[in-house]
């Protein structure tokens, strides 16, 4: 393959380098005004979801980048929801006073390495692609530097997510000693008859791995703690498009290199499911911290993709991308609401905060009471649509059980939602909310527009693009 | 006539949105809002009856098939897929019914919030019609499951002292059944690799399969009807909801696990169905004879009433898995008459609940005294609610006896105690409260009944007594297609 074309295919990736480096320098000489940089940002990374979105597909650089439809998709959505990122992260730091313009750099940073995570075809680049974006993120947690918490948050984050890292990089060491190569493709043709006992072990520790990242239990500890000490856009940010970059390279590994052990990754990914769906369901009951409970809520959703993901196959692969799709535009409005509303400038974070919030402010409770009911899965609001995809495909692989025991989590799960949306309608508000900030008004409007009417539109176009991912995630 | 469905089904959200339109512009002025929503909320309902009464009319009774059938390719497989058949469309004529009655009840006794009220009514019409309309299956649950939302604000919001409690336990009752539902949903799409409820009607899944999906189902529609020992919601829901919250949880909501039974579980799952008949027939019993003991021993009218529901509707679950021409047919009646009668005796406990702001049984007596058109009106639907012959409440008592009676004896024997039963509680609440000497003095001032709640009351005494003489009304629309579903029931289980 020549330089041109390999360029080509990387085309979403240098642009996003190129402008990140760039703006870096540039920052360094002139940085006064950070808006300039958020514009910039924001161009970039459309400019890159449309290279994306339009671009030549195959492989590059010896198999290590692959772009296919699986990492097409997976890209547009990253971009556009760091792009959605930006502003809110930038305007929600102006209002505190520390504005930088570190803060869109990092982002473009953390949407390369998301990028470089859906594309990766081999252990080597998966490692890399996973170290640049966490490294990013870990900065962006603790970005509200003269915040106790922020700077809490972030090196919890830091600390567990350098374990969690080298748990990775074991993993994948051993499964390069057993087959001999970190391409997928040749992972896969050397366990083709059935992966010896030293490679499995690899592949659990990979799986351990990129489960940290996803916060999937057991190694969903540091979620809660992160969640509710990093700068509420932050949190927005990492917990949507970081985890359906991380879910998309789980597929790719596990289907791409490991396709022939289905029997035995899936009993691992199950118990993760079952695990998540119960703790998510279980632990968020006891919250007052909306952010924190949020970081359950998350959890369980992540149990639910992995039963997609378990499901095995195209269709398995498509519930998992559905999902995470539909759960990305959820989360980034849950939380973009969550930083428009402040009461005497302090941020509204517990439960109780929200009492009488239809009365103060309806447009944002009525988001919010969407969110909720979306996280519950009632029709035909788009959470639903996320656990239809899922459960169907768990229903086709003969995981029923499975399925049947994570809707009735659901059930349990439903408790704190309706206990928000409880507070929310029916209590009396203790006073009046501040002004909420243009911005994160028009991201909540937005992300709660599309979970309600437009999904049901969205759907149409969204279902065979997803299959098209799947199919090209799922070959080999 | 393509088209009339999906219009009769989304007509109220018309209403919505005018409501919301009307918000926007006419900001400020709070009580002029409130009154035209009001309004305009009765003017829809008003409109979605007519529209209803023009599908009846317009209906072919001599087909058993699916008519006025909308069919629209969505995504993955689903189908938007809409049509009535003669076991659905009443139940269409029966949701249109009573809306305008609850718009008008709640007229004067729904004061805060009315806006919001008014749009969770609407939006709550346009769902219930859905799901009597829908022909795919996960259009059916779409419909089906999202009623909770609007349903859960109306208990939450304008419910009484213990709403909150009262609203969730509905809530998280109902999603537990429905998730399974959703779960048998999606095994019998990735089993048939089809949604569609006609299709689904004439497919065949193993046996063994049957027994699953059937229990996934009867999770849902058991709460839903409610089943013993799964009723205790709904005694909860219907003390703390306001009168039309009632209404149309008494009136429509529970109905809607009767036609889940019949349009899902005889039809689809007919071989366990006939095995777990022998179940159906217990609960059903049990139902009928043990909440009639306990709605005897209330001291809160709406408890009582709610109470009697749920011994009501073990004679339609009891007809239904008869599996027998009459015990369809007894059930539908039953259904089509409980909507109008329960309704109208929730109405009579809001008549007189708007006035004292009490329910409890021991706090009036000798009402007749001063209210002696009040009096009469509940004297009618008390005796429509005991069976007797005339009113409505006859009919589907017999006919699903009847049809029971060939099936299981026993039960039969059992459950027509329940005639007795009933007549005991509903005449004792009659005289405790209707009877006897004034003694209360807070009575003394109660006013009869105003020209609006005669208007309100007006409907469903016709509506009783028409369907108690000329029950062939009924029949003609159902006959042909619970014809159908029995005889492919019949030969489903080779009986």
């Amino acid at each position: 393959m020549t330089f041109p074309n390999a360029a080509a295919l990387a085309g979403p990736e240098l642009i996003l380098a190129i402008s990140a480096l760039a703006m870096l320098a540039w920052g360094a000489f002139q940085a006064r005004t950070t808006t300039l940089f958020t514009a910039a940002a924001v161009a970039t990374l459309i400019l890159a979801s449309v290279a994306a979105a339009f671009g030549p597909h195959g492989r590059a650089f010896s198999g290590g980048l692959i772009a296919d439809a699986g990492s097409a998709l997976a890209k547009v959505v990253i971009y556009l929801a760091s792009a959605t990122a930006i502003p809110l992260g930038e305007r929600w730091f102006a209002r505190r006073g520390m504005a930088r313009f570190e803060f869109p750099i990092l982002v473009l940073l953390a949407a390369l390495g998301m990028g470089m995570m859906v594309s990766a075809g081999d252990l080597i680049s998966l490692y890399v692609s996973i170290e640049l974006q966490s490294l990013a993120l870990y900065i962006l947690a603790a970005f509200h530097k003269d915040d106790e918490k922020s700077s809490e948050a972030g090196l919890k984050y830091f600390v567990l997510g350098a374990l969690s890292s080298g748990i990775l990089l074991y993993g994948a060491s051993l499964v390069y000693g057993f087959a001999g190569s970190t391409r997928f493709e040749v992972i896969a043709t050397a366990m083709s008859h059935g992966a010896g006992l030293g490679a499995l072990f690899g592949l659990v520790f990979v799986i351990a791995g990129i489960a940290f990242k996803v916060s999937a239990a057991p190694f969903h500890m540091w979620t809660p703690d992160v969640y509710e000490g990093a700068p509420t856009p932050v949190v927005g940010f990492f917990a949507g498009a970081p985890k359906l970059a991380a879910m998309v390279l789980l597929a790719r590994v596990l289907s791409q290199a490991f396709g022939d052990s289905v029997g035995q990754w899936r009993q691992i990914l199950v118990v993760m499911a079952l695990l998540s769906v119960a703790i998510g369901a279980f632990a968020g009951l006891a919250q007052s911290n909306l952010k924190r409970l949020w970081a359950y809520s998350s959890i369980a959703g992540i149990g639910y993709a992995l039963v997609g993901l378990a499901a095995g196959g195209a269709s398995g692969i498509q519930s998992m991308l559905m999902f995470m799709v539909l759960y990305v535009v959820d989360v980034t409005g849950f939380f973009a609401c969550l930083a428009a509303l402040s009461r005497g400038g302090k941020p509204m974070e517990s439960i109780a905060d929200f009492a009488g919030l239809v009365k103060e402010r309806p447009a944002l409770a009525i988001s919010m009471t969407v969110f909720a009911l979306s996280g519950i899965g009632l029709p035909p609001i788009s959470g639903l649509w996320g656990k239809y995809y899922v459960f169907k495909a768990a229903a086709g692989a003969g995981l029923a059980p499975v399925a049947v025991a994570a809707l009735v989590g659901s059930v349990v799960a439903a408790f704190y939602y309706l206990r928000l949306i409880k507070v929310m309608w029916l209590d009396p508000s203790p006073g009046v909310t501040d002004a909420p900030p243009m911005e994160a008004r028009l991201v909540t409007y937005g992300a709660a527009l599309f979970a309600l009417p437009v999904v049901l539109i969205a759907l149409i176009y969204l279902d065979p693009l997803a299959q098209a991912a799947a199919v090209a995630l799922s070959a080999r | 006539m393509t088209g009339i469905l999906s219009l009769t089904t989304y007509a109220p959200l018309i209403g919505v949105a005018a409501i919301l339109l009307l918000r926007l512009v006419g900001k400020g002025d709070e009580a002029r809002a409130a009154l035209a929503a009001r309004w305009i909320a009765l003017a829809t309902t008003l409109a979605t009856f007519a529209l209803s009464i023009l599908l009846v009319m317009s209906f072919d009774r001599t087909q058993s098939g699916f008519q006025f059938t909308e069919d629209a390719v969505w995504f993955s497989g689903l189908h938007y897929h809409m049509g009535v058949d003669g076991i659905s469309v009443l139940f269409l004529l029966l949701t249109a019914f009573l809306m305008p009655i609850c718009i008008l009840a709640s007229w004067k006794s729904i004061e805060t919030r009315v806006i919001e009220y008014m749009i969770a009514f609407l939006v709550l019409e346009s769902l219930v019609i859905g799901v009597f309309c829908a022909l795919d299956l996960l259009v059916f649950y779409l419909f089906f499951e999202a009623q909770l939302i609007p349903m859960f604000l109306i208990i939450g919001i304008w419910g009484g002292k213990n709403r909150i409690y009262a609203a969730f336990k509905f809530f998280l009752y109902t999603l537990l059944g429905s998730v399974l539902m959703l779960a048998a949903v999606l095994a019998m799409i990735s089993i048939a690799h089809t949604a569609s409820i006609p299709e689904l009607m004439r497919y065949h899944f193993a046996p063994g399969v049957q027994v699953w999906l059937w229990l996934a189902f009867f999770a849902s529609f058991a709460v839903k009807m409610p089943m013993w020992p799964v009723h205790t919601w709904l005694p909860d829901a219907h003390v703390e909801a306001p009168t039309a919250g009632s209404v149309i949880l008494a009136g429509i909501l529970i109905k809607m696990g009767g036609y889940g039974f019949m349009r899902f579980s005889l039809p689809m799952f007919p071989i366990a169905s006939h095995q777990f008949a022998p179940l159906i027939y217990a609960l059903s019993a049990i139902a009928i004879v043990y909440t009639s003991l306990v709605a005897f021993r209330q001291t809160d009218m709406k408890k009582l009433i709610a109470y009697s529901s749920v011994a009501h509707m073990g004679f339609v679950t009891m007809g239904i898995f008869s599996g027998t021409l009459q015990g369809e047919q007894g059930a539908l009646f039953q259904m089509l008459s409980h909507g109008v009668i329960s309704g109208a005796l929730f109405l009579c406990v809001g008549v007189v609940y708007d006035r004292m702001h009490t329910r409890e049984i021991a706090f009036y007596g000798g009402v007749v005294n001063r209210m002696p058109i009040y009096a009469a009106v509940f004297m009618l639907f008390t005796m429509g609610n005991v069976g007797l012959p005339g009113t409505s409440g006859f009919v589907g008592e017999i006919l699903t006896l009847t049809g029971t009676y060939g099936a299981s004896t026993w039960t039969a024997i059992i459950a027509s105690s329940g005639v007795i039963l009933s007549a005991v509680y509903a005449l004792t609440l009659y005289r405790r409260i209707v009877f006897g000497e004034l003694t209360n003095p807070a009575l003394a001032t109660i006013g009869d009944m105003g020209g609006r709640e005669m208007l309100v009351f007006a409907p469903l005494i016709l509506a009783t007594l028409v369907l108690g003489f000329q029950p062939g009304l009924v029949f003609s629309f159902t006959n042909a297609s619970t014809v159908h579903l029995v005889d492919a029931f019949r030969a489903a289980t080779g009986k």
